[in-house]
């Protein structure tokens, strides 16, 4: 199995890393191994920079030595439109590129693409990493890409065997004369190949029946290099002559610095190039960072209160606490999202009808590599940046406003991400990469600036809170006949945007509305109540919280009819195939229908929740089964069905779900983002704990593939996970959860 | 100047004696392999080992190693135990986004170093570094496996 491998030295000499080379299609290569010469197929080079002026019009996905490179070695070299950060995409893009190029995808060294048109494969028209939308909305484009590649091949391979293309085929790696048995690999006909054009008839695509990796558990192309420190985060990159920053930002945001105290103190301290006064930041440069960090820590600072109007200045007064029983009580416009039946009707029939209140906290990304940004203006006139990013052409326009140059001057690499989980978005005062532009600017040197954990959970924009008032009515026979649901919330869309657009944000109800379930009276509405925090997506999005509401009601209004949450699921979708099946899946894989409470064999009394989700276009059902002793939860099972519709990788869904489960799971039991007089109350993992490994439950996953439309891996493993951990909770007290974190139970 | 022993080599370097090992390795010395991530030796990212025992160096004074061994995840292969946890972490397929994977490996490394036949409790116990991508089962699999206990893989 070929390793994934970082950048090599002598690659970097001729890609786009330092100062502009003027390579042409026909230049030398590094290859992932030891810099050996390879003819390739092309540099997105030429790509780039025609997209950067208002070049001819090109259509993603389609330029085949944009993405591919195919080296002396039958290595093969992919450009990722998609940034990896842990969810696997870079295998599945050399499983589904490499299924129709016919090369086997152990054998592909996978990069993130350089911005540009070629790259905007999502939908066919832009380019981010999420939303669960990586493999799903590119799947048939990177298809054709990798046919298209073994078209040309083959029509290389005619010219050296001298034979017609039609008696010619291929093999992994190799184009293959089955008539003479002689072939000609995939490597040696590369620099031929790169004359040919495109063939203007759009290749066949394989039957999926012949599918030789999609649908395998393929090894991740990346695990070994992770195992042995080689893989290379933001923060991990050095160029020569860097300068290393830190700061201390405004404990609130829109706080200015006044005056530093001691500023004659810290630019006397051992190591420090120089300080300097940022919006609502004091920075230290340094020739290392342990000077710059810890002379940016020891600065004593006046901050001054805002003057004029600034994005989301923090009130002295916020506090969660008080937040939350504000968005328990406000009284406002309700914008309704999503209504069925006449749910005033239900009501007045109904034989009893419950309401309930349901909050949501404030939750970090808590990714584990901080934040980076390495700025590097270069003599030409060009500037190079180097930071984690899901979004690469979004923060090219962005960085091209901030260091005033424009865009064709500007490379943006995006090094793999240290864990993301929506991080990595465009986010105003949420990403370091100003700073570091304007640090470059001062010191005429480059400049790597980290975001210390402290000063990244200060500056981390956050997962949204809510607070969610439910009424339900159940029938004669105890079933649910109406459900109302009104969340005062700000969705991250509109807090991000920090302006509504005239339409509810989905991002703030989904997983409230979108519900599977056949209901004949519903409404669901949103009362818009602006965060006074920033705000940003987090894994699964709305979904992260609005299941866990819906779904916890969903059992309240059960219990309410005295009827089974299964039966009353069952109830809800029946005439629906597809997730009955599901339902009916995890029910199985979890050996039954036992709700409890039980006594399990090591004597601890134990109950089951169940609870359902179809976030990003795909269904998902979760089983928890929990015991609590000393007002501690803990989780000793998940069972998860999933159905995404179809499978690229069976190995890296299951990974996923875990992974899912394991982020569902804290923000249940332990995560909280909570602020008092303006200030976070925790800035870093001893205030904000995050999921221990001792907590971590067994996790049973079955995939379950429909064939219905594809739908995301990435979050949709989350949803379900924190209402089914709630409902088994709330069975086993005897006492409903209707907020998160659980922490210690009274 | 202080001089350090890393991976069997002597480094010289010139650092104050409070400098964290971290940033040592990672700056002065140009290993990346040892990952920042709190600072405070809450997460585990920035795990060496230090004469055998695993050691959170973003909390550890350089002053304070000089004369031990150092060993970092760049020289883990070198380890007759530490190769066979990374074999281990590749056939469990451990790592997602792989940042605190560098840890995890020295972590489990300095363990069965220690302990060739851990328990259960002894895994729990040594097994500690944080992983936001929620690896724990895949690596509690892999360490398993290496101490020749069997383990119910995660499905599919």
């Amino acid at each position: 199995m070929t390793e994934w491998t970082p950048l090599d030295p002598a690659l970097a000499k001729v890609l786009p890393t330092g100062d502009p080379v003027n390579v042409s299609r026909r230049g030398f290569l590094g290859s992932a191994g030891a810099g050996a010469l390879v003819l390739g197929f092309g540099l997105p080079v030429a790509a780039r920079a025609q997209a950067a002026g208002s070049a001819p019009a090109v259509t993603p996905g389609t330029r085949v030595p944009a993405f591919l490179a195919i080296n002396p070695d039958n290595t093969i070299r992919l450009q990722s439109p998609f940034a990896e950060g842990g969810q696997g995409v870079w295998t599945a893009m050399a499983q589904i590129v490499g299924e129709e190029l016919d090369a086997d995808p152990a054998t592909f060294v996978v990069e993130n693409a350089p911005t540009g048109p070629d790259y905007q494969v999502v939908y066919g028209r832009m380019r981010i990493t999420g939303g669960s939308m990586s493999v799903r909305t590119s799947y048939d484009t990177m298809r054709r890409l990798g046919a298209s590649a073994r078209a040309l091949l083959i029509q290389a391979g005619a010219q050296r065997l001298g034979v017609p293309t039609s008696q010619l085929s291929t093999q992994p790696g190799r184009v293959v004369h089955q008539a003479s048995g002689r072939s000609v690999t995939y490597g040696e006909l590369a620099p031929t190949a790169l004359d040919l054009p495109v063939p203007a008839t759009p290749p066949t695509l394989k039957d999926p029946k012949d599918f030789r990796w999609i649908g395998k558990p393929q090894a991740r192309l990346d695990v070994r290099a992770k195992s042995t420190g080689k893989a290379q985060f933001a923060i991990d990159t050095k160029v020569d002559g860097m300068l290393h920053a830190a700061v201390q930002h405004a404990p609130r945001l829109g706080l200015t610095v006044g005056k530093i105290r001691n500023e004659a103190e810290i630019k006397a301290m051992k190591g420090v190039h120089s300080v300097h006064v940022l919006d609502g930041a004091v920075a230290v440069v340094a020739q290392r960072f342990w000077h710059a960090r810890r002379a940016a820590e020891a600065a004593q600072v006046d901050w001054a209160e805002p003057t004029g109007a600034t994005y989301r200045a923090m009130p002295a007064s916020f506090s969660t606490q008080a937040h939350a029983t504000h968005l328990a009580t406000v009284q406002g416009t309700e914008e309704v999202a999503e209504t069925a039946g006449d749910v005033a009707k239900a009501f007045a029939a109904a034989k009893s009808t419950v309401s309930a209140t349901y909050h949501s906290q404030y939750l970090n990304h808590a990714q584990l590599e901080p934040p980076s940004a390495l700025a590097r203006f270069n003599a030409d006139g060009t500037l190079d940046m180097w930071f984690p990013n899901q979004a690469p052409d979004m923060f090219l326009a962005e960085v091209a406003k901030v260091a005033a140059l424009p865009p064709e001057k500007i490379r943006i690499h995006s090094p793999l991400l240290g864990g993301f989980f929506g991080r990595h978005f465009l986010y105003p005062h949420g990403n370091p990469y100003p700073q570091a532009i304007e640090l470059a600017k001062r010191v005429n040197a480059p400049v790597k600036l980290i975001w210390t954990r402290e000063e990244e959970f200060l500056r981390d924009p956050l997962r949204p809170m809510a607070a969610v008032r439910f009424r339900g009515a159940v029938d004669a026979s105890g079933m649910p006949l109406a459900i109302e649901a009104i969340s005062a919330t700000e969705g991250p869309t509109e807090g991000i945007a920090d302006k509504r657009s005239g339409q509810i944000d989905p991002t703030a109800l989904e997983g409230l509305a979108g519900k599977s379930y056949t209901l004949p009276n519903k409404r669901i509405a949103q009362i818009f109540v602006k965060s006074p925090t920033t705000v940003a997506y987090w894994r699964s999005v709305g979904n992260s919280m609005n299941d866990f509401f819906y779904e916890a009601f969903l059992d309240e209004l059960a219990d309410k009819g005295g009827q089974d949450p299964y039966a009353v699921r069952l109830h809800l979708l029946s005439g629906n195939a597809r997730l009955t099946t599901l339902l009916k899946a995890v029910v199985d894989l979890s050996g039954g229908w036992k709700r409890g409470p039980f006594k399990a064999a090591d004597g601890t009394m134990r109950a089951r929740g169940m609870a359902m989700a179809s976030p990003f276009g795909t269904q998902t059902a979760a089983i928890a089964e929990v015991s609590i002793a000393d007002g501690q939860v803990t989780v000793h099972e998940v069972w998860q069905a999933i159905d995404p519709g179809s499978v690229v990788n069976p190995a890296i869904i299951a990974a996923q779900v875990n992974s899912a489960v394991a982020l569902g799971l804290s923000q249940t039991l332990v995560e909280e983002a909570a602020y008092k007089n303006g200030e976070r109350v925790a800035r870093n993992f001893d205030g904000y704990p995050i999921l221990t490994p001792d907590r971590m439950p067994r996790v049973h996953v079955k995939i379950v593939e429909s064939g219905e439309k594809m739908g995301g891996i990435g979050e949709p493993g989350l949803p379900a996970v924190p209402p089914a951990v709630a409902n088994a909770v709330s069975r086993l007290r005897g006492q409903r959860v209707r907020s998160l974190p659980l922490g210690t139970l009274a | 100047m202080i001089e350090l022993t890393i991976n069997g080599q002597k480094r010289r370097v010139d650092a104050e004696g409070d400098t964290p090992l971290l940033w040592v390795l990672r700056d002065d010395l140009g290993m990346t392999g040892t990952k920042y991530g709190c600072g405070i030796a809450q997460c585990g990212a920035c795990s060496v080992m230090i004469d055998g025992t695993v050691t959170r160096s973003c909390v550890t004074p350089v002053e304070s190693v000089a004369g031990a061994q150092i060993t970092t995840i760049e020289a883990v292969e070198a380890d007759p135990v530490g190769a066979r946890v990374v074999e281990a972490w590749v056939k469990h397929q451990v790592p997602q986004c792989g940042y605190c994977q560098s840890g995890q490996v020295m972590a489990a490394t300095s363990l069965l170093k220690q302990n060739a036949k851990p328990s259960d409790a002894d895994v729990e116990a040594a097994m500690t570094n944080l992983c936001r991508c929620g690896t724990y089962n895949a690596i509690k699999a892999a360490v398993r496996d290496v101490a020749g206990l069997a383990t119910q893989e995660q499905g599919a």
